[in-house]
């Protein structure tokens, strides 16, 4: 494409491995650090625990009091942000690249000596039930979370990033402390660093800003492991609301796994290439695609969608859709075991293959504009799989059969397999003030 | 065709007429082009004069109900035609109704420009208008407006604006109502159509991995026979802030979370207080952590996920509102304690370092907005509408920093009447 680009891998004795990609297009510049910690690595009594620990980095270090994070980082014209995934918790600051040697700092500081005040713990507490709470306003976000917690019965991927509402009520000061001493260090993290820098330069800056920090003990593995699904398993929950919504999760392998290229066409086939921007600008292209033409089209549901996520560990294919007013929850099931049915007995075209792969193209194009993506989609692939995935990503799914894609749709998107869950709206409860 | 002069090659210079590329089509349109060769992609972007400003009152809705079926199929190609052939190429093409704008444009890599301005001037001229996807869309737009019943972010919203724009166009949802959507007939989306999407003092604007002579030639070939009569756009009725306090409350028993939206009318992007209020309101609600309502609300007492101020400020005046989302039992506190936020900007001068603090952001943040060609182009797009100049974003530091505290204070003080606020809740709350 003209457009390659190299990333520099490197690494400290204290663990850290560093990542960096010059790329001079813009006078800006991205620093990520990605732990290796997220809901994955709770046990049950302290879910939500790793994005807590996440909330607590913004509350400062002696260095870098509260507040001032976000407000330095601002000043000096950038932004930032922090999140919490199943797998991994992450954090960015974007700013001109002129300005990058303060992210460095920030981030060096925080991953030893973030204060977790017990006042500001109590204050986190209800923010987060609070964030909790908006999510619960969402009829998808309950339906989600009963699906989800369903699917899984072995492995912590069975409960939310932001954890019960019970272990939030629960969960102490010295829980959030402990959590961040064993995942917060050199040896559990990457940095990863975008954009206008002189790599060597930034390489020796690293060095003095992290080099000092201790390794710690490697934090314990994830264990658990989820039995094989043998019968497909079902919910329905009845509450007030104004819609009908439908989710099915099916068991798939993780990102790791070859069968992950496979996946990601079949998506595509199903409802178009993800977007892969984080920054907004997002393509979409399901319109053309089988579940739009085949729910949409026919007015059955007003949106049909499906998405295969990375994991470190096997975790689900989902497939949602909002009913259309007037139509019923059978109609819109049907018609996507239909379509699934349709990938297992007859090949996709080499058109529609070919269709997926220029898609890929176009929204990986579109991801290269900003630096921030670069930074996500590297530390990403990092820590499910490694970050060479990102550069050859293009050409993976470029070798994807035709074959391959109904033997993955014949090998996991099967009955035993899946687990349906359904939004049944009943009377609204409203009181007109 | 006329076009502009040459640019000069300087990569990392601000955005200027020194990169800025302007020809104006044959037919009248301004086109506006900047060449950014990061990735190999491109971004377009358009506006013309329909908005729901034009809606009549009972047929709500009907701006975006056109723009909705703007999308739906030309007079040679199907809609399931349109997205094939987009799609095919990983491209998109829409077209978005505001109040007094619809924007439309698309994106794609520069190979399929061509493509996509072929597809997007195809639907803009010669757009059919097909009865069954005029009900395919009335029945999506049903759905969705009754979704919207459930959503306390969006009730609280648009109580809101019902609140503080009461009878007029600025107070109406824009996606129309659960009464006004069955309404609305393919006539009237025609003749919308034929009274508003003219190219009269339209404009485009491209950014991407293009040379901006190629683009010249593909817009005069796709967009120079767009007809140019002139837009009948509606009046703009007048606008005054509400001279009481004025509440509304909307009770969903099955939710968890209150949101809440206050605020009062605010001002255009035109008046010459806006930069004092753009600074004013990034020391409300931005700067940080959501500004001084995070500050107090989320950070020190702890009673929402968010707590932020918003100055909508376009062709006309805008609110000028904050938005929180808090527990029920919290309600009450919430409110306090915004308006104690709102009242000490008013009562005392903001200090010397919050201002510089908050010049430093606007003006820092500079390359950050202009890092995609989304970015580049939202903002050509804005320095047009409002007729800002091609040397806009150069002066645009001295502007910010000619804001003074005083100013600040001043902005705050004319606009900011918390004891006229109007005040929307909705959620698992009863007065």
């Amino acid at each position: 494409m003209g457009h390659l680009l190299e990333t520099i891998e490197s690494g400290l004795p204290n663990g850290l491995k560093v990542l960096v990609r010059p790329v001079h297009s813009a006078p800006v510049a991205t620093c990520w650090v990605w732990y290796r910690v997220g809901s994955r690595n709770e046990i049950p009594g302290r879910t939500g625990i790793s994005h807590w620990v996440e909330h607590m980095m913004f509350k400062g270090t002696p260095t870098f009091p509260k507040g001032s994070i976000m407000r330095l980082i601002n000043k000096n014209g950038g932004h930032l942000n922090g999140f919490t995934s199943e797998d991994y918790t992450a954090y960015f600051e974007t700013l001109p690249s002129d300005r990058i040697d303060l992210a460095l700092r920030i981030e060096s500081d925080r991953m030893a000596n973030s204060v977790f005040d017990p006042a500001e713990v109590e204050a986190e507490r209800t923010v987060i039930i609070s964030e909790r709470q908006g999510d619960e306003n969402f009829p998808e976000f309950l339906l989600n979370e009963e699906v989800t917690a369903l699917a899984f019965r072995a492995h912590p991927y069975r409960h939310q990033v932001i954890g019960w509402k019970e272990d939030l009520w629960r969960i102490t000061r010295d829980e959030l402390w402990t959590h961040y001493r064993t995942y917060y260090g050199p040896h559990n993290a990457v940095l990863v660093v975008v954009g206008d820098v002189a790599p060597s330069a930034l390489l020796k800056r690293v060095e003095e800003l992290f080099g000092g920090i201790p390794a710690g003990e490697s934090p314990p593995p994830v264990i658990a492991r989820e039995p094989p699904q043998t019968s497909e398993r079902r919910v329905v929950l009845r509450r007030p609301g104004t819609a009908q919504y439908f989710l099915a999760a099916f068991h798939v392998p993780e990102a790791r796994h070859p069968d992950s290229f496979p996946l990601m066409v079949l998506e595509a086939v199903l409802s178009g290439a993800s977007p892969m921007s984080i920054t907004g600008g997002a393509t979409p292209t399901h319109r053309s695609a089988r579940l739009y033409r085949a729910l949409v089209e026919t007015e059955l549901a007003v949106r049909a969608g499906c998405n295969y996520s990375f994991n470190i560990d096997p975790g689900l294919f989902l497939f949602s859709a909002t009913v259309r007013d007037g139509r019923s929850l059978e109609e819109v099931e049907t018609a996507i075991w239909e379509q699934i049915k349709r990938l297992q007995d007859e090949p996709v075209s080499a058109d529609e293959l070919q269709k997926t792969q220029k898609q890929a193209r176009a929204q990986f194009a579109y991801a290269l504009e900003s630096v921030s993506n670069q930074g996500f989609w590297l530390g990403l692939m990092e820590m499910v799989d490694t970050h060479r995935s990102f550069d050859t990503l293009l050409d993976q799914l470029a070798a994807v059969t035709a074959a391959d894609v109904q033997r993955v749709a014949q090998t996991y998107l099967t009955e035993t397999n899946r687990t349906v869950g359904w939004f049944v709206p009943t009377e609204h409860q409203e009181v007109q003030a | 065709m006329s076009m502009g002069s040459f640019p000069t090659s300087n990569k990392h210079a601000p955005i200027g007429p020194h990169t800025i590329r302007r020809a104006t089509l044959t037919n009248g349109i301004r086109v506006v082009v900047q060449e950014n060769h990061t990735s190999p992609s491109v971004v377009v972007r358009g506006y013309l004069w329909a908005g729901s400003i034009s809606d009549p009152p009972e047929k709500a809705g009907l701006a975006d109900f056109t723009a909705a079926t703007m999308r739906r199929g030309s007079t040679t190609r199907t809609y399931q035609e349109i997205n094939e052939q987009i799609e095919s190429v990983g491209a998109s093409v829409f077209f978005d109704a505001g109040r007094r704008l619809t924007r439309f444009g698309g994106k794609s890599l520069a190979e399929d420009l061509a493509l996509l301005l072929d597809i997007l001037s195809d639907l803009l001229l010669h757009p059919a208008f097909p009865p069954q996807e005029i009900e395919k869309l009335r029945g999506q737009a049903l759905t969705h407006l009754k979704e919207l019943e459930d959503d306390t972010r969006h009730l609280a919203e648009r109580e809101f604006r019902q609140l503080l724009y009461p009878d007029h166009p600025y107070g109406r949802p824009i996606e129309g109502t659960l009464e006004s959507i069955p309404l609305i007939q393919r006539e009237d989306l025609v003749a919308f159509y034929q009274t508003h999407y003219t190219s009269h003092n339209a404009v485009l604007v491209v950014g991407g991995d293009v040379t901006a002579e190629a683009v010249f030639e593909l817009l005069e070939k796709c967009l120079g026979g767009w007809r140019t009569d002139e837009s009948h756009a509606a009046e703009m009725p007048p606008v005054s802030p509400p001279q009481e306090a004025r509440r509304s409350v909307r009770t969903l028993t099955n939710k968890t979370q209150v949101d809440i939206v206050c605020g009062t009318v605010g001002l255009p992007r035109t008046a010459p207080d806006f930069y004092a209020a753009r600074v004013a309101d990034t020391i409300l609600g931005h700067m940080g952590l959501m500004g001084r309502l995070g500050d107090t609300v989320r950070d020190q007492l702890g009673l929402a996920y968010y707590a932020y101020s918003t100055l909508e400020a376009g062709l006309g005046p805008g609110p000028w509102s904050v938005s929180a989302g808090v527990a029920p039992e919290h309600v009450a506190r919430a409110i306090e304690a915004i308006q104690t936020e709102i009242v000490r900007m008013r009562d005392e001068m903001v200090s010397e370092q919050e201002l510089e603090d908050a010049q430093d952001y606007l003006t820092g943040t500079l390359p950050l907005r202009l890092e995609t060609n989304e970015g580049i182009t939202a903002t050509l797009l804005d320095m047009e509408l409002y007729n800002l100049g091609d040397d806009y974003i150069i002066r645009y530091p001295a502007i910010i920093r000619a804001v003074t505290r005083e100013e600040v204070q001043t902005v705050v003080r004319k606009y900011l009447d918390v004891e006229r606020f109007a005040l929307a809740i909705a959620g698992p709350y009863q007065e």
